[in-house]
């Protein structure tokens, strides 16, 4: 245990680890909304923290309950929440050059890949240091792991005690995509491409089944094909 | 396609919610673990990076747009127009989401009381 808590005597260490906690906290109340969204579209108890669990990247997650809730088809509800996904593919590009030095053998890689999602890719990649970039990824990852799990098990009791609908629960969706929305829309080819994105999903609303036009709506993609 | 996928298609059934969550789970580790491990560090060609990066913001508006405007295939204005605007004034000003969610479905509330 000692040996364990050693680097924290270090201030550089000790500052990535209270970001990676801070991170953590505000990652769990993220985990209670969707709790209490998940179990307010139709999810047990269960089946939420299975989510939280095993799919581990919140805006899939989100997106896939969403459209469940909405009534959608699974496989509707799959799509949107796997092309979500699709993104961590790229961080694990970005962070594989690091991976022997971060995790070491292969068995301890294919368990750090699990943590491979937003936060960790760039608290990791923000540190100078193969060893601090170790620090940062492993912290990150379970802090939030924990913190995400435990939010998500509280907010899915929470949301089976209550009626969502009589507090206005229903924005919970809305609300958390705006936040998560936000950070992406740095450049103009981003902000493009979100409100292609909207106006697809409301162009194609009436036509096509729920859970449908989340998937057209991916075509705003395309805008980066032009380089600019 | 095989049969029960187009069944489930046109006839979504809640029981199956399950398999759902399996397979969610095995594409997001799948997508993580490719990149990590099986691809290295391979370069991929610009546009595909580009692109892919485009992903959130596309969907997470789509997103947005279908939980605000619409109910099932129906395209309605409601209270949650107004849960809207005060969640992104809210967001834009950096609050944390908790604070968010709780002015939006405020402003929600008020608005269908009213």
């Amino acid at each position: 245990m000692k040996r364990f808590f050693a680097p924290l005597t270090d201030p550089i260490v000790r500052r990535v680890v209270v970001a990676s906690l801070t991170l953590g906290g505000a990652v769990g109340v993220f985990g209670l909304s969707f709790g209490v969204a998940s179990v307010s579209a139709g999810a047990s108890v269960w089946q939420t923290c299975a989510l939280s669990f095993f799919v581990f990247t919140g805006a899939s997650q989100f997106s896939a309950m969403s459209v469940v809730g909405a009534g959608g088809s699974l496989v509707a509800a799959f799509g949107g929440g796997a092309l979500l996904a699709a993104r961590n593919f790229v961080y694990g590009l970005a962070l594989s050059s690091s991976a022997k030095s971060m995790a070491g053998s292969l068995p301890r890689r294919i368990f750090a890949a699990h943590f491979v999602i937003d936060e960790t890719t760039a608290l990791a990649l923000a540190q100078e240091s193969p060893r601090l970039r170790k620090i940062a990824f492993w912290t990150t990852g379970i802090g939030l792991f924990t913190f995400w799990n435990l939010g998500t098990l509280i907010g899915a009791l929470a949301g089976n005690a209550i009626d969502p609908q009589k507090f206005g629960l229903d924005i919970a969706f809305p609300a958390a995509f705006i936040v998560m929305l936000l950070p992406h829309l740095r450049t103009k080819l981003s902000r493009q491409a979100a409100a292609l994105g909207g106006v697809l999903c409301l162009i194609s609303i009436s036509f096509f089944p729920i859970g449908i036009p989340i998937l057209i709506a991916a075509c705003a993609v395309l805008v980066g094909l032009r380089n600019d | 396609m095989p049969y029960w996928l187009v069944y489930e298609m046109i006839n979504p059934q809640p029981q199956h919610l399950w398999l759902m969550i399996v397979a969610l789970a095995a594409t997001a580790y799948l997508f993580k673990m490719f990149g990590l491990i099986v691809l290295g560090s391979r370069q991929l060609p610009k546009v595909f990076d580009r692109c892919l990066g485009l992903i959130p913001a596309a969907l997470l508006a789509a997103l947005v747009a279908k939980d605000t405007f619409s109910i099932g295939q129906t395209l309605v204005i409601d209270a949650r127009v107004a849960g809207f605007v005060v969640a992104v004034i809210a967001a834009w000003r950096r609050a944390p989401l908790i604070v968010v969610v709780v002015l939006a479905a405020g402003a929600t509330a008020f608005v269908r009381a009213i």
